[in-house]
């Protein structure tokens, strides 16, 4: 892990600490919430390490806090964390193997996923995959600790924009697969299954939904 | 909170599933040969999950529509990446798109 520094080119390195950065601030919305909302600051704070994946803790919460079934939330949320799997899946071995591997599959997540497949070689790829996860790893818990910690002072960060930025972060990065006419065919297909799904189905499922692209686009050659 | 214990035994829960969907991903291809074509489906699958991601990150807030100021910034981004602005660019000029949006009382 100490090449990391090496191996990846100052730019992406940049990339990297600006994608985090977002994160950091969607942390201090999280953390604010949580509190305004009244749970206690150990729930974001534990679930901000332990399950390290933004959308499904702000639904956890969201469902806790309005008094709904924590067990219920736990599902909700791993509705939302299941394209972890085939995320891992279409990852080539980025993590290595042994402890690596437990720490490495750990910080999964949407952006050192995304980082790691904008990697032409399969070292920069797991150094990209390193150095993004590991900074997300730092930046979610450490904004949503200090955001739970100021508590009703940030609230509403859609003021500024930021809930343009995760949205933004990701297709900036995956444009140049877009690229590829036939990946953008059936990427834009499957973001609109995922739209045509949302007003009716429950988070997380809408976005698995959009693998049946995949499948069609298979179907058709 | 109603009961902690309860709230506890959910967050674990969370936890302990989202971290074996981590897990399996990795575990399952150190136990396979995945051949060429496969590995280029499934990287497409990725590309196609995170699409799905950003469409409805950007336009849908719980069920409904999330406003016309963020798909905007979103937009706004998307354009500039496709022209191959920075990375840094692209995601400032999402971000202020919105923000300058709302000021101007874009919902």
């Amino acid at each position: 892990m100490g090449s990391i520094y090496r191996t990846l080119p100052s730019g992406v390195l940049r990339d990297i600490a600006l994608a985090c950065l977002a994160v950091w601030f969607t942390g201090l919305s999280y953390g604010a919430i949580a509190v305004a909302s009244g749970l206690p600051l150990w729930v974001p704070a534990a679930q901000s390490v332990l399950v390290l994946a933004g959308a499904s803790e702000f639904l956890f919460i969201g469902i806790v806090a309005a008094g709904g079934n924590p067990f219920a939330a736990a599902l909700a949320g791993l509705l939302v964390n299941a394209r972890h799997l085939p995320y891992g899946l279409a990852l080539p071995d980025v993590t290595g193997r042994g402890w690596r591997r437990l720490l490495g599959s750990h910080v999964m997540n949407d952006e050192s996923v995304v980082f790691a497949l904008a990697q032409d070689d399969q070292d920069r790829k797991s150094a990209a995959y390193w150095a993004c996860g590991l900074g997300v790893l730092l930046c979610w818990p450490a904004g949503a600790v200090l955001g739970g910690l100021a508590g009703g002072a940030i609230t509403d960060t859609s003021a500024f924009g930021l809930d343009a930025m995760f949205p933004a972060v990701i297709l900036a990065l995956i444009m140049p697969a877009l690229r590829d006419r036939a990946t953008r065919r059936t990427a834009a297909a499957g973001a609109a299954i995922a739209l045509a799904a949302a007003p009716f189905l429950p988070a997380g499922l809408p976005v698995l939904l959009a693998l049946g692209a995949v499948a069609l686009a298979q179907v058709r050659r | 909170m109603k009961d902690p214990a309860l709230v506890v035994a959910g967050m674990a829960t969370l936890s302990a599933g989202t971290y074996a969907f981590r897990l399996s991903g990795p575990l399952l291809r150190q136990r396979i040969t995945v051949p060429p074509r496969i590995t280029k489906l499934l990287e497409s699958a990725a590309v196609v999950l995170l699409a799905a991601l950003v469409a409805t990150t950007a336009l849908t807030e719980g069920h409904g529509f999330a406003g016309y100021a963020r798909p905007a910034g979103v937009l706004a981004g998307g354009v500039l990446a496709w022209c191959k602005a920075p990375f840094l660019v692209v995601v400032i000029a999402a971000a202020a798109t919105t923000a300058v949006l709302r000021v101007l009382g874009v919902p």
